[in-house]
């Protein structure tokens, strides 16, 4: 095969890592405040809950991403530099949505003070809704395709990014990630929180079965090839079956299909895109997979290192979900172990 | 300004920025790791409670050495696009195994480290933290490859069809001299910041103690904090000859590969044998080397740096003015823009950023020795000067690391990727054709104040959490909550740890 389609393919397999992963520890940030009931108190000991089932795994979620970007820059030098400066204010402001929401997933309990919780928590939510609404604009807008001048630069300005394709492709990934994220709780906490998750994800699986539905059809019919009807039906398919699975209480079946969903979400896309890397639009340039490329040195050295360390990734991060597998309820929450506000605020040497 | 500027800016702050947490995480990881196999080997308490103790310092500073380190992957894409299509044959594959092999190795078993206490054995919670350790180091190697190539373009063409650099080599590019001068000076850099800040915090906390003349206390101060100042003093002078060695090294390989570097971070003006280092200058560095006098100066040291050789012929050293005439004929003098092209990177920069980053380590060789001589023998110090010393040394090597970036980065101007002048000098960049051309100056500022200020309310937020944490001290007896030390009938237990 054509090593610039085998990485193509390996990009997509990355945004697939990516999307399926973080994409739950999104849904959990994003339903921080939604599921949680009770006085005060046990509230957060809900959230606190949320926070642990994904505590040790959403850092190496996200190096999916990093890989991802790493991966297009060596493969896709020329897509790299297209997308990401094309790309400027909504990248910068995905980041910082990351930013605020790993800096307050690891310093929320550093400081044990309702007030500090809440600010957290908001830090969470807003870093985790922004990114799973914009991440969905982004890759509408590459469905669609971008318009491009001869030197590969994207010459349409930023509010040309905000059209009706692109916005309703981020409603469809929060829509996606809501679910993965409901279905994932389902999965891992006991209780009442359990039943809550669950009854929420039905709800939310409808919801999403429209949402994505409706969009997966303008994708194919505006945009598509006829062969990506395939993932738009297994995608329906796996949707209708959460809603079955959650209510027989087999969450492990409907974690799978939630994730199930998202791969075919991406197969979607980037088998759309295909044979461009980013299509054209109003007459502009295309950037095709083949011009985009790097050399067939630094492709067949790519795929090397790839063959190689992806299973190991794999293997190994499989292996800490293994060991994290417990499912957790409010009674496994120990009392909170980091200083008092007054304390933080009194140091001096 | 203009998009230039900005991105330059841009790309200075949050790159000194991310390396405040950087050599604290690679230096500390294996210290922390260290300990914890101490507790492992000899079950002596104390070496817990300093892990947990140093544990947690770890953990509040590698947060932010992560989310900070998101927005540097993908800068060179949205700010430096250009520079991106030039390099990105060769520049990616370093970045895409730094992720492979390192990023996912470090937050996995860290994740691991963190909430593992009381799920996996104490074996496997050990060599977590050593692979994490490795880890740090691991993705220092690879960001490094992939600057010290801009540095020093090996195992590459130039293909003059697309106007782009093409991979040759990755052994080339792995095995790059600049490579392997600049990963062991950064990462013995990191143990010495890494070092200073162990033996800092315990040294201060030793006197507290000691001071108090509480009986406990004291013996608190012998069993626990003392280990730890020998701890940090001994990985300070291991890492601080190393560190000595390695610029060392350096010098050497910036004489050859970049002379105008060598020049400007010793502002001189004409090349000279037998080449003077000037500890202190006054004049308008800013305006050139030409009104500049050297005050205290050691004879033959500077071309001892760049040479080997004090004097004679062999000692000779280009100055300011030679690179710019050498490079004019080999480069042309004229921009795209038809402006002229200064060959000389600031000196004022250069020069004291240099000095800096070698003048800061006096810091911790007077506590390195201060702390041998009032621990020698088994005693323990209640002198409050070492105390102050300890918290004055501790923020030194940060900076001396922040200043060792901005001299290797400020003196490759007016290159991003500079020309190998013994190899193909064909592979160069200029900064300013780098930067994107589809992104508007407004946005870039834009984005810079953004970062500024999201970047400077975290840095209180760290800085606060850091402090607040080493005042704490030591956690008082800690209980083994491995999975062998615990009752296995008891299924009601709460987790030994969770945020
Ligand atoms: C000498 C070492 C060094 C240097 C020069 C840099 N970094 Fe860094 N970086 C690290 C050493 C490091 C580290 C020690 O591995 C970090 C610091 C704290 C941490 O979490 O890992 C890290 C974190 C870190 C992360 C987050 C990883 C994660 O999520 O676990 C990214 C994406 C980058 N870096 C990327 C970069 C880029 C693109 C740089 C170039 C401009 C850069 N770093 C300079
Ligand atoms: C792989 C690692 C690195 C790469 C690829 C890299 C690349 C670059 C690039 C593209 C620029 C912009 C052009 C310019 O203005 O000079 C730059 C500038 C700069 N970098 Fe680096 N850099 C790296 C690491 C670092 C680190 C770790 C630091 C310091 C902590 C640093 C400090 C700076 C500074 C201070 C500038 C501004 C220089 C100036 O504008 O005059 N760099 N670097
Ligand atoms: C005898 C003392 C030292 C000498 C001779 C020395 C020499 C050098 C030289 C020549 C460079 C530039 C390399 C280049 O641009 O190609 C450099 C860079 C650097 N130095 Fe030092 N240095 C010394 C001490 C220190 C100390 C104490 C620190 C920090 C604790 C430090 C941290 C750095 C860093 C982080 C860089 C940039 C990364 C790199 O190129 O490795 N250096 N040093």
């Amino acid at each position: 095969m054509d090593l610039a389609i085998l990485w193509f393919v390996i990009i997509a397999i990355l945004w697939t890592g990516y999307l399926v992963l973080e994409g739950f520890d999104f849904g959990v940030g994003m339903l921080l405040s939604v599921l949680p009931r009770g006085d005060a108190k046990h509230r957060e000991k809900e959230r606190r809950v949320l926070v642990n089932t994904i505590g040790p795994v959403w850092d190496g979620n996200e190096v999916w991403l990093l890989t991802a970007g790493g991966a297009t820059f060596a493969a896709f030098p020329e897509w790299y530099a297209t997308m990401f400066s094309g790309f400027y204010i909504p990248l910068l402001i995905i980041l910082l949505g990351l930013v605020a929401r790993g800096v307050a997933f690891e310093y929320r309990g550093k400081i044990s003070d309702p007030v500090w919780a809440r600010r957290c928590d908001l830090a969470i939510q807003a870093g985790s809704w922004i990114p799973a609404v914009m991440w969905g604009v982004a890759f509408g807008n590459l469905v669609r395709g971008l318009l491009l001048d001869d030197g590969y630069q994207y010459v349409g300005g930023f509010w040309a990014l905000l059209n009706p394709f692109a916005l309703l492709g981020g409603l469809t990934t929060a829509s996606l990630f809501l679910l993965h994220g409901a279905v994932f709780i389902a999965l891992k906490t006991d209780g009442d929180i359990r039943r809550r998750a669950a009854r929420l994800a039905s709800g939310l699986s409808v919801v999403a079965l429209v949402v994505a539905g409706g969009w997966a059809i303008w994708a194919q019919l505006a945009y598509s090839v006829s062969w990506t009807w395939g993932a738009v039906v297994v995608a329906a398919g796996c949707l209708v079956g959460v809603v079955v699975a959650t209510r027989a209480r087999r969450e492990g079946i409907a974690f799978t299909l939630s994730a199930v969903t998202i791969v075919a979400a991406v197969v979607l896309i980037f088998g759309s895109m295909f044979p461009d890397v980013i299509p054209a639009v109003d007459g502009g340039q295309a950037l095709s997979v083949a011009e985009a490329s790097s050399t067939d040195y630094t492709l067949t050295i790519m795929s090397w290192v790839a063959l190689f360390l992806t299973p190991l990734v794999i293997a190994y991060q499989s292996w800490t979900y293994w060991v994290f597998r417990r499912r957790l309820s409010t009674r496994d929450i120990p009392a909170p172990a980091g200083l008092s506000w007054q304390k933080i605020k009194d140091a001096a040497f | 300004m203009d998009a230039l500027a900005l991105a330059r800016w841009q790309f200075a702050i949050t790159t000194v920025y991310h390396f405040i947490f950087v050599p604290l995480t690679i230096g500390l990881a294996p210290l922390v790791a260290g300990m914890q196999t101490a507790w492992v080997v000899t079950q002596k308490e104390r070496w817990l409670r300093l892990t947990k103790f140093f544990g947690k310092l770890l953990l509040i500073n590698f947060a932010l050495g992560v989310v900070t380190g998101i927005w540097q992957e993908f800068q060179f894409g949205m700010a430096w696009s250009e520079y991106s299509r030039f390099v990105g044959d060769v520049f990616g594959a370093p970045l895409a195994m730094e992720a492979l092999a390192a990023f996912f190795v470090e937050s996995v078993f860290l994740g691991v480290w963190i909430f593992g206490w009381d799920r996996v054995s104490k074996k496997i919670h050990l060599a977590s933290i050593w692979l994490f350790a490795l880890a740090t180091t691991l993705s220092a190697f690879f960001i490094l490859a992939a600057n010290s190539w801009m540095q020093h373009p090996v195992g590459a063409v130039y293909n003059p069809e697309t106007g782009r650099a093409e991979m040759e080599s990755i052994w080339a590019v792995l095995t790059n001299s600049t490579l392997w001068a600049a990963f062991p000076h950064a990462v013995t850099a990191a143990f010495l910041t890494a070092g200073t800040f162990v033996a800092g915090i315990a040294a201060w906390w030793m006197v507290r103690l000691t001071r108090s003349r509480k009986p406990e206390h004291v013996e608190t101060a012998r069993t626990v904090y003392r280990p730890a100042v020998l701890v940090g003093v001994w990985t300070m002078i291991i890492a601080g000859l190393g560190v000595a060695y390695t610029g060392d090294v350096q010098g050497k390989l910036m004489f050859e590969q970049q002379p105008g570097k060598m020049a400007s971070a010793e502002a001189l003006c004409e090349g000279e044998e037998e080449a003077a280092f000037s500890i202190l200058s006054v004049g308008p560095l800013y305006a050139g080397c030409e009104d500049v006098r050297h005050l205290i100066t050691i004879p033959g040291l500077a071309s001892y740096l760049g040479t080997g050789h004090f004097s004679g012929e062999e000692s000779y050293l280009p100055g300011v003015y030679d690179v710019q005439e050498e490079y004019t004929a080999r480069y042309g003098d004229v921009t795209a823009a038809g402006t002229p092209v200064q060959y000389t990177p600031p000196l004022a920069i250069t020069y004291w950023s240099f000095r800096l980053m070698i003048g800061l380590a006096a810091f911790s060789v007077a506590l390195a020795l201060a702390a041998l001589w009032l621990t020698r023998k088994g005693r323990v110090s209640d002198n409050v000067w070492l105390g102050r010393l300890g918290i004055i040394a501790l923020p030194m090597p940060f900076a001396a690391s922040s200043f060792g970036w901005i001299f290797t980065e400020v003196g490759r101007q007016p290159w991003v990727v500079a020309p190998n002048p013994t190899g193909i000098d064909e592979i160069r960049l200029l900064t300013e054709r780098g930067v994107s051309t589809a992104v508007p100056a407004g946005v870039i500022l834009t984005s810079m104040i953004v970062l500024t200020v999201v970047y400077a309310v975290l840095a209180v937020v760290w800085f606060r959490l850091m402090r607040r944490y080493a005042i704490e001290g030591v956690p008082d007896v800690v209980r083994d909550e491995s999975p062998e030390a615990q009752d296995p009938d008891d299924d009601d237990r709460t987790l030994s740890f969770a945020y």
